[in-house]
């Protein structure tokens, strides 16, 4: 039974009860459920084998699912696929292009599938490889790419039918720092002129910073499901580092706090929620201690992802 | 902006995002046989020059003539034929299994394109280069026979087209079901040569004996070659040289044709080795 708000066109994607079971007898999802609305900036994550990949391939008829609805837009998928699908675009996983083909050839071929005319191919084409910096490589053989400018040429083709969804997983894999930033720009540039966006990433920095809410997928199903900051409230402790200006050669006495020395000028600071921040520093500063810098040991993201997986993990196995 | 995404997906615009998605897969295929030219066309010219040299001139001057025209004559129609089908078969399995093989078969799988244009977009590239062959080796035939002047030009043309696109979807049945490279020559070795060597491409089934020539009458090449042949030099052969009549062949061709077409669109629709 579909809910009225899956019938809704502002809900650029609509999943309920979603299952999948493979031949082989593995069990992919286990009823999902998940809402994007037009306009977000929505993060997939999950572990290895949890099951976002498959999900991805249910919403864009790679995989065919067991169970369950899915609308984009408010169409039926399984009603009307042809309109669904015009209106995605994926930017998958692994290289999944002609790899003897040229970058131009590769950008061109694609806007033909989705109906576009030649002329209006090429320059979108045109438009897109530019954007992504790659209209110098266009007559290169797509194999001769870097791994990177393979990344980009993969976004360039799955923008050329201009999706109002664009679902991306893992689109910044071994691509470098600069490159990822260069990435996330441009993907927060289409966001902001109303694409709606899917992300799946192994990166959690890259999800902190982009997206303005993220699921939590394991073993199938949804344990997450909320905007950032609620998510990022949940987080019940996390582990600040502090270079300190000189070495310490006293024992530091930091009431309240779990603390240790990781070497003699950087100190890491475990703070809960009820803690404030403030009162470390004034304990150091009471002690002469003077901080250089200080970031978090660990993306907080990341913390509450690894807390969310392990809970869950426990919870199946118990159960 | 959040109209429903239906608006302006009227049937026209539907058949029109479609041709032009059939048009793209067309393009792709006819440039990847330019592109690969050495692999596409070079490979079945020689081998069918050889034919000529051997069964044509070494053995053929042997034999003599055959239900009227010289031997050589009599397997031009065979040769051209036997070329049509292993191009249409062979670009198909080969192209679609690699695009299957390299994942960028996805391409098309996720674009909002007919199913019925995927398959018709295939079977158009491998027919391409079935008339392509066909044409080259019906001219390299003119080097070893006086004249070649074809009776009837559409029977002729329209037997070929309808052989390549049934074999054109017999290679994308092969190349649905293949899981590696393998399995893309199993079908050709064991199946196509076969069926094609004992189809009357080197001699009329109405020569052999009982009971190989009514076990002849179920392979399906033998109604195109003679069907083939009919069109080419109906004028000049003997009544005994047609193995089939021509109604019943083209017949027997385009049932074939409408049941394939139905078999590899039904499996398409499945997603049979495309979809988890």
């Amino acid at each position: 039974m579909i809910s009225d708000t899956m019938n809704s066109p502002t809900q650029a994607l609509a999943i309920k009860n979603l299952r999948k079971t493979y031949r082989d007898g593995t069990v992919a999802l286990r009823g999902i459920d998940l809402e994007v609305k037009e306009g977000e900036f929505f993060g997939l994550l999950g572990p290895n084998g949890a099951g976002k990949s498959t999900t991805i391939g249910i919403v864009t008829s790679l995989v065919k699912k067991s169970a369950g609805a899915i609308r984009c837009f408010g169409v039926d998928l399984d009603q009307d696929p042809a309109a669904v699908k015009r209106h995605i675009g994926l930017v998958p996983q692994e290289f999944n292009f002609n790899q003897f083909e040229t970058a131009e050839q590769i950008v061109m071929q694609q806007a033909g599938y989705y109906g576009i005319p030649r002329s209006l191919a090429r320059q979108r084409a045109e438009t897109y490889l530019r954007k992504m910096h790659l209209w110098e490589k266009r007559t290169t053989i797509a194999r001769m790419l870097s791994g990177g400018m393979k990344r980009r040429l993969m976004i360039a083709r799955a923008l050329v039918h201009e999706p109002r969804l664009l679902i991306l997983d893992e689109p910044t894999a071994g691509v470098d720092i600069d490159l990822r930033r260069a990435t996330w720009a441009f993907l927060e540039e289409i966001n902001a002129e109303g694409t709606t966006v899917i992300l799946t990433t192994h990166y959690l920095e890259e999800a902190e910073m982009l997206c303005r809410r993220i699921a939590i997928i394991d073993q199938g199903q949804i344990v997450e499901d909320t905007d950032k900051k609620t998510l990022l409230g949940k987080l019940n402790l996390e582990t600040f580092v502090f270079d300190l200006e000189s070495p310490l050669n006293e024992e530091l006495i930091l009431d309240g706090y779990v603390h240790r020395l990781t070497d003699k000028s950087t100190l890491e600071v475990d703070v809960t929620r009820e803690h404030s921040l403030n009162v470390v520093f004034e304990q150091l500063s009471q002690q002469g201690i003077n901080v250089m810098s200080m970031r978090n040991k660990a993306n907080r993201l990341e913390e509450l992802f690894v807390e969310l997986v392990e809970s869950n993990d426990i919870q199946s196995k118990s159960t | 902006m959040a109209a429903n995404i239906v608006d302006n997906d009227s049937f026209q615009v539907r058949l029109q995002s479609n041709l032009i998605g059939l048009q793209t897969i067309v393009i792709k295929e006819v440039t990847r046989l330019i592109r690969i030219w050495p692999q596409t066309i070079v490979p079945p010219v020689i081998t069918t020059t050889l034919y000529f040299i051997i069964f044509g001139k070494v053995i053929g001057s042997r034999v003599g003539e055959m239900s009227g025209v010289t031997y050589m004559e009599f397997i031009v129609p065979g040769l051209v034929m036997m070329s049509v089908i292993n191009s249409s078969y062979q670009n198909v399995v080969s192209s679609f299994f690699s695009s299957k093989f390299q994942r960028n078969v996805e391409e098309i799988l996720i674009s909002p394109m007919h199913n019925a244009t995927i398959l018709l977009g295939y079977i158009l590239g491998g027919v391409a280069r079935a008339m392509t062959i066909g044409t080259i080796v019906l001219m390299v035939s003119l080097f070893f026979v006086n004249t070649l002047s074809i009776h009837n030009v559409s029977i002729t043309f329209l037997v070929a087209l309808l052989t390549a696109i049934l074999f054109a979807n017999a290679g994308f049945i092969n190349a649905m079901l293949a899981r590696k490279f393998d399995d893309i020559a199993i079908i050709p070795t064991f199946v196509l040569t076969p069926l094609t060597y004992l189809g009357g491409v080197f001699y009329s089934i109405t020569l052999l004996p009982q009971p190989w020539e009514t076990i002849s009458r179920f392979n399906p090449i033998v109604y195109m070659v003679s069907a083939f042949r009919a069109g080419i030099m109906k004028d000049r052969l003997d009544a005994s040289a047609f193995d089939t009549n021509l109604s019943f062949s083209f017949g027997m061709i385009s049932l074939f044709v409408i049941i394939l077409f139905s078999i590899t669109l039904w499996m398409l629709n499945r997603g049979v080795g495309l979809r988890a």
